[in-house]
């Protein structure tokens, strides 16, 4: 396999756009590729990213007519789906094929509009990536799953609910505070000094889950152009390579043997690390899936960042933070920056190439910046997962 | 070496369809493997432990330990009229964990709840939208008992 290279990246405003789903991938895309400074006809496939279209729009096979938008000619163009995974599984299918010599440069990324749905209607559409025959007629929301998950991993560890929701809340406040100063964000400047107690006391949703510890529906889209890693230094000086990548499949939830350990993250983490040939000690910042503050947690957990149980106490005492032993969501994660399921996984590869050529916004950066840095992208209840191990400099 | 294609071979002993059947008789239909002899529930075309693939039909007892519960405030679409409700993991007796819904009061439902046993106590029944492929049945578990 050859190495490839991230050499152009595009992000569009998260948060409600008047744009349609194809045009906020196309913007999002002529981003990435003025980024890179190549030409449209430079694009020998595309891979997006898309949940929920058939919804939201009423358009399935968005990538076809993606492809067409940007006058890309009869190009292979593909939908990925991996519910809020969708992008990730793009990109790194992407990545294996130019990795595989098939084609040298490409688009991936992702795209989603989903606040047109409205809650109650969006609520049941991602509730659809949940096992529909089992957990369907139980009335399973996304916030119900973590919910759920939250309180095993308070009976696991023994601690006190109110206590475990006071450290959740904390993953909370560290994301929106960085989710305000990200002029891409949803919530930007909103909520950047929020308090343990607003999201404690916020409305609830399932619980013990708060409107504050989920992230909100959005609008949005992000794209990246890979290339072969050879040619990457033609087009930049600071390509991003990636190093590694790894994908999960999770099943029912109640086949899994503990929902605060699902098999399909730690898999998947591992596999990241293997074809990266780094540790978790080697990784100096993460983009993890926090959909929900609980998540944040058994992400950090699963990936191998912290010990089990350990990732509530090492977030309330701020090691996720700016300075920290791991910085974590500095982009302000899901739950600051805004969830646009088919993108979040290229705003996530996005927020780490930022950090790595040293432009994120300010209060956002960390110094030095980072050599290593890695994503994790969940989709569904812990059906899909999908890591990439990000690096500036080939391994 | 191939077998070739039995035509006729039923390969799916127990389907979704006989599943919620069951629990709408007030039954929890399992799988019981020749092989590693342990019950999947719900219904797989393979051992859930060993993906053995010679299964029987079996009868659980509904009896098992309730795993975790959340109360769901803010619902889908098509289930406002159930709010608030308690969807739940419970772990049967014989191994297998199964989602379902709890029947115990909202305001009452609170972390102590977890690793109480319950026991089947009837079914609840989604009517279905456009997009569930008609109604949809789960278990419905209540506290035994014996947990005062």
């Amino acid at each position: 396999m050859r190495d490839v290279a991230i050499i152009g990246i595009g992000h569009t405003k998260f948060g409600r756009a008047a744009k349609t789903s194809i045009e906020l991938f196309s913007e999002a895309a002529l981003q990435a590729i003025d980024d890179a400074g190549v030409e449209l006809k430079d694009i020998e496939a595309l891979f997006q990213g898309a949940a929920l279209p058939g919804f939201e729009e009423g358009q399935v096979m968005p990538a076809g007519f993606s492809a067409a938008d940007l006058n890309l000619g009869p190009i292979p163009a593909t939908r990925y789906e991996g519910a809020c995974a969708s992008a990730s599984v793009a990109i790194r299918d992407a990545a294996l094929w130019v990795g595989a010599g098939e084609y040298d440069m490409v688009l991936a990324g992702g795209t989603e509009k989903a606040v047109i749905m409205g809650v109650p209607f969006a609520t049941r559409t991602f509730a659809m990536a949940c096992h529909a025959p089992t957990e369907g007629p139980a009335g399973l929301t996304f916030p119900g799953v973590f919910a759920m998950a939250a309180r095993l991993y308070a009976r696991n560890y023994d601690l006190p609910l109110d206590a475990l929701r006071e450290k959740m809340a904390s993953v909370s406040v560290k994301n929106h505070r960085h989710g305000a100063l990200n002029p891409l964000a949803q919530f930007y400047n909103k909520m950047g000094d929020l308090k343990v107690e607003d999201v404690v006391n916020s409305k609830m949703v399932a619980d013990p889950l708060t409107l504050l510890d989920c992230c909100p529906f959005s609008d949005g889209a992000s794209t990246l152009v890979l290339c072969a890693a050879e040619d990457a230094r033609k087009y930049t000086d600071e390509p991003v390579y990636i190093l590694g990548t790894g994908q999960g499949s999770g099943g029912p939830l109640s086949k899994m043997e503990d929902l605060t350990k699902p098999d399909s993250r730690i898999s998947s983490a591992k596999t990241a690390f293997e074809r990266a040939g780094l540790s978790p000690k080697d990784i100096d910042i993460l983009e993890v899936h926090d959909c929900f503050t609980i998540a944040e947690l058994i992400a950090l957990e699963c990936m191998g960042f912290f010990e089990w149980g350990e990732a509530a106490d090492a977030t309330a005492e701020g090691q996720t933070e700016l300075g920290g032993r791991i910085p974590v969501n500095m982009s302000g994660g899901l739950i600051g920056k805004g969830h646009p399921i088919g993108a979040t996984g290229a705003s996530q590869v996005y927020w780490i190439v930022k950090q790595m050529r040293g432009e994120a916004p300010k209060g956002n950066q960390i110094n030095p910046f980072p050599e290593y840095g890695m994503t994790d992208t969940l989709g569904g209840d812990f059906g899909t997962l999908c890591h990439i191990i990000l690096g500036r400099s080939k391994k | 070496m191939g077998k070739g294609i039995e035509m006729d071979k039923e390969y799916l002993v127990l389907t979704y369809a006989d599943y919620e059947g069951g629990i709408r008789d007030g039954k929890l239909l399992g799988l019981r493997c020749a092989a590693c002899k342990k019950i999947t529930c719900h219904p797989m075309p393979v051992c859930q432990w060993c993906s053995g693939r010679t299964l029987e039909r079996t009868e659980l007892s509904g009896e098992g330990e309730l795993v975790t519960f959340t109360v769901i405030r803010i619902p889908s679409e098509g289930f406002e009229d159930d709010v608030p409700y308690i969807p739940c993991l419970v772990k049967t007796k014989e191994g297998p964990s199964v989602v379902g819904r709890l029947d115990y009061d909202t305001e009452r439902a609170t972390q102590e709840l977890l690793g109480k046993q319950v026991k089947l106590s009837g079914a609840y029944t989604y009517k279905g939208d456009k997009f569930s492929g008609g109604p949809r049945t789960c278990p419905v578990f209540s506290l035994e008992l014996s947990n005062g």
